[in-house]
């Protein structure tokens, strides 16, 4: 079946590797990204400032200042208005505002909502809350979304108009890079607000809030080598999304909670550093990525899963004849850090619902390994794994199913 | 050695892990995910499967400092394990589903994944001991005679033994707790689980109606009169007395027990104590803990987990097993497995056909 049999030369050289006492390599950057420096200085300095931004006096006044300064940062970032920018505890925050905020305002009017079948849980799951209100729009077997489908959808959804489309720029899986501008515009002309999921793009791939036609996007901080717990919400001017849960609605009379000034800075800090080096980490990304699958090739049933346009940042290989869950174990008892991008459940992963969704069959959808990196990855980390695939990929293949 | 230590959650599993680190090995901990719906929960004193057994073993892992993944077995779980318990009870057998889940998920499963990954062998928190010498391996009852668990062992062959490690096989529970409270284990005062894993509440009976559907029947005793009515023979088992819930006492005013068990007729019969009495039982799939013993040998039978040991006359067939007991013993259901013993030592398994 495969062009390498298990050899007991493979394992032993696997089992040496094991011994050896070597640096991690962390090939696990779409799941959450190592905190740049600039994050953390940002992060310790505005840690020691007191001070509710909501609050009238000096102290507060200063913090506001300071959450503000980190607002305005985002905003020039993105492409967009500082009073666009409505800070969260993360992506999946901003994902269930805009969606469930947007299902709500249009319910009456426009009440159906669409969304594509590789969407992160913090979308996808919306339809669990809408029912049939909820219909899905798929993708081709390289993982693109089919706009042909979303335009039919669009003219006749079983729930009636639709009032909110939802399509993330890039998966978070596999890396395809989605049609959102066409996607922004079909919507538009069909009288419907876009929502893109752009966690795994804003620092990774140029990203405009402004030329993008979406009414709303969502991005995150730890992702990009800023903080977990802080992200955004952009919103179009004009556009009222109404409250989301109970508080002060501190956050543009939409979001409530005391707004966390230190990890909106270290935020806009990552930012700044993730933006401004974003070209040429996207050239040394794509040359590790070529490397990666070129040695990776001669393995034998490899697939790549995906295909371009994809974000530099991940690489998601099949083995035929491995599960991912073998192959990652393998290559954490290496130190290598990377994942099976999957559903989890009890700490257990099942089939990727992305690769199902790319129609792959139960065993290649457990079969993706998601390597994924950024502005920490060094050539000698793509050395390490080319070095270690070989052997972990033939234990796995070893392992009876 | 490099090992896996199946990590349940549990007070025994996490000392055993604990145990194997002191002795040098190399230890990564599995918890093996067999429910396909876990509870978030805690419910009862169980010992696996929750989300809270997952925790709890996760953060004795943290504790000892070494590797630790969840590995799904849920589909074979269910297949082998929870399937093969459904049809037996089915067919008006007793199935142990502890030792087929040893059979078929602890030290076959797991072992053959962790064998064909680079490890060398399974541990677990069994008690029960692993004694080398010139005869070979040979799995014997733990010293904690109360705690012993070799019964639910004796499905092992030599292959899964040589890769099998008891680290409790010498301790006593009491210093088991006391050693993971000395740990600072969180595991150390929970409660043994004693029930099946994949049935919390311990409604045996209303898990098997549940997924059997109900079959109502005749209760009858050995004369065919009929006695009264029940909802499934499944929800019986030889020798049990409780349940029967017969308006009408018997002749001769003595208890009465279940004896017979007929899912093609939906009978279940009853009679008197006597009727349950059998002293030779007829094995089948046998297992063997090294070669096999020829011909007719003296030795010991048990027949549940803490149960007695019975002497008898064992006589080694080619696929079965005959085993003829010195004295009567009560209660016995086909379906259960015959562990056999030569003194401390298991000699094998099989599973009881029939009982006369």
């Amino acid at each position: 079946m495969h062009e390498q049999d298990p050899t007991e030369q493979d394992r032993a050289k696997h089992d040496q590797v094991e011994q050896d006492q070597v640096e991690p390599v962390y090939a696990d950057h779409a799941a959450s990204a190592p905190m740049r420096l600039s994050a953390r200085v940002a992060l310790t300095n505005m840690a020691s400032l007191t001070g509710n931004p909501s609050a009238l006096h000096a102290a507060g006044r200063r913090a506001r200042a300071a959450l503000e300064d980190a607002r305005e940062e985002l905003a020039t970032l993105l492409g967009a208005y500082p009073d666009e920018v409505i800070f969260t505890s993360g992506g999946s925050e901003a994902d269930s505002i805009a969606v469930l905020r947007a299902a709500e305002q249009l319910a009456a009017s426009r009440p159906g909502v669409l969304v594509s079948t590789i969407e992160h849980p913090a979308v996808g799951s919306v339809a669990d809350v809408l029912g049939v209100r909820c219909a899905e729009f798929g993708v081709d077997s390289a993982g693109h979304a089919e706009l042909v489908q979303l335009t039919e959808l669009l003219r006749r959804h079983p729930a009636g108009p639709v009032g909110l489309v939802s399509l993330m720029t890039v998966n978070n899986e596999v890396g395809t890079v989605q049609p959102v501008e066409l996607a922004a515009e079909i919507a538009q002309q069909a009288g419907a607000w876009f929502h893109t999921d752009a966690v795994q793009a804003f620092g990774q791939l140029p990203f405009d809030f402004g030329s993008l036609g979406a009414q709303l996007a969502s991005v995150s901080a730890h992702k990009i080598g800023g903080p977990v717990g802080v992200g955004a919400l952009l919103v179009r001017r004009g556009l009222q999304l109404g409250r989301y849960g109970l508080g002060g609605a501190q956050e543009a009379g939409v979001r409530s909670g005391t707004q966390p000034v230190a990890l909106a800075a270290a935020f806009a800090a990552a930012a700044r550093e993730a933006v401004a080096e974003q070209a040429s980490l996207t050239m040394r990304l794509r040359q590790f990525r070529e490397r990666l699958v070129t040695a990776a090739r001669p393995l034998g049933g490899v697939v790549v899963n995906g295909a371009e346009p994809l974000s530099p940042a991940i690489v998601n290989l099949g083995f035929a004849g491995a599960s991912s869950d073998d192959l990652t174990f393998l290559l954490d008892q290496q130190q290598i850090f990377c994942s099976s991008g999957s559903a989890c459940r009890a700490g257990v992963h099942g089939p990727s619902e992305v690769l199902l969704a790319m129609g792959r069959d139960d065993d290649a959808a457990r079969g993706g390994v998601r390597f994924s990196f950024g502005w920490s990855t060094t050539s000698a980390d793509i050395d390490r794994i080319i070095a270690a695939l070989p052997a972990a990929v033939c234990r796995a293949r070893a392992v009876p199913r | 050695m490099r090992v896996l230590s199946a990590m349940s959650g549990g007070v025994d599993s996490s000392v055993a892990t604990a145990r194997l680190l002191a002795a040098g090995h190399e230890v990564t901990g599995i918890h093996l995910a067999l429910s396909r719906t876990p509870l978030a929960q805690r419910v009862g004193s169980r010992g696996c499967c929750s989300l809270a057994d997952v925790h709890d073993a996760r953060r004795v892992a943290d504790r000892l400092g070494i590797d630790f993944y969840v590995w799904d077995f849920s589909k074979r779980f269910a297949d082998e394990v929870i399937g093969d318990f459904l049809s037996e009870y089915a067919v008006g057998r007793t199935p142990n589903p502890c030792l087929r889940c040893n059979e078929r998920i602890k030290f076959a499963a797991l072992l053959e994944k962790g064998l064909a990954l680079g490890y060398d062998a399974v541990a677990t928190g069994h008690y029960a001991r692993l004694v080398e010498n010139e005869q070979g391996l040979e799995l014997r009852r733990a010293r904690d005679t109360g705690k012993d668990q070799s019964y639910v062992l004796g499905v092992l062959d030599k292959h899964q033994l040589a890769h099998s490690l008891f680290p409790l096989g010498d301790s006593l529970k009491s210093q088991v707790r006391a050693e993971a409270a000395a740990l600072g284990l969180a595991v150390a005062d929970k409660p043994d689980s004693n029930d099946i894993c994949f049935i919390p509440d311990g409604d045996t009976a209303g898990f098997l109606s549940d997924k059997l559907g109900a079959a109502p029947g005749r209760i009858v005793d050995i004369a065919g009169n009929d006695l009264g009515t029940h909802q499934g023979t499944y929800r019986y088992t030889i020798g049990q007395r409780k349940g029967l819930n017969l308006g009408v006492p018997s002749v001769d005013g003595r208890p009465r027990y279940v004896v017979g068990l007929a899912p093609d007729t939906r009978q279940v019969i009853v009679g008197a104590a006597e009727d349950l009495t059998v002293d030779e039982l007829h094995g089948i799939r046998p297992t063997w803990t090294s070669e096999p013993p020829r011909g007719r040998w003296r030795g010991k039978v048990q027949v549940r987990a803490h149960g007695e040991a019975m002497n008898a006359w064992i006589e080694t067939r080619a696929d079965a097993v005959v085993m003829q007991l010195d004295s009567g013993c009560r209660g016995v259901a086909p379906g259960q497995y015959a562990v056999c013993y030569d003194g401390e030592r298991v000699v094998g398994s099989s599973v009881i056909l029939r009982a006369s």
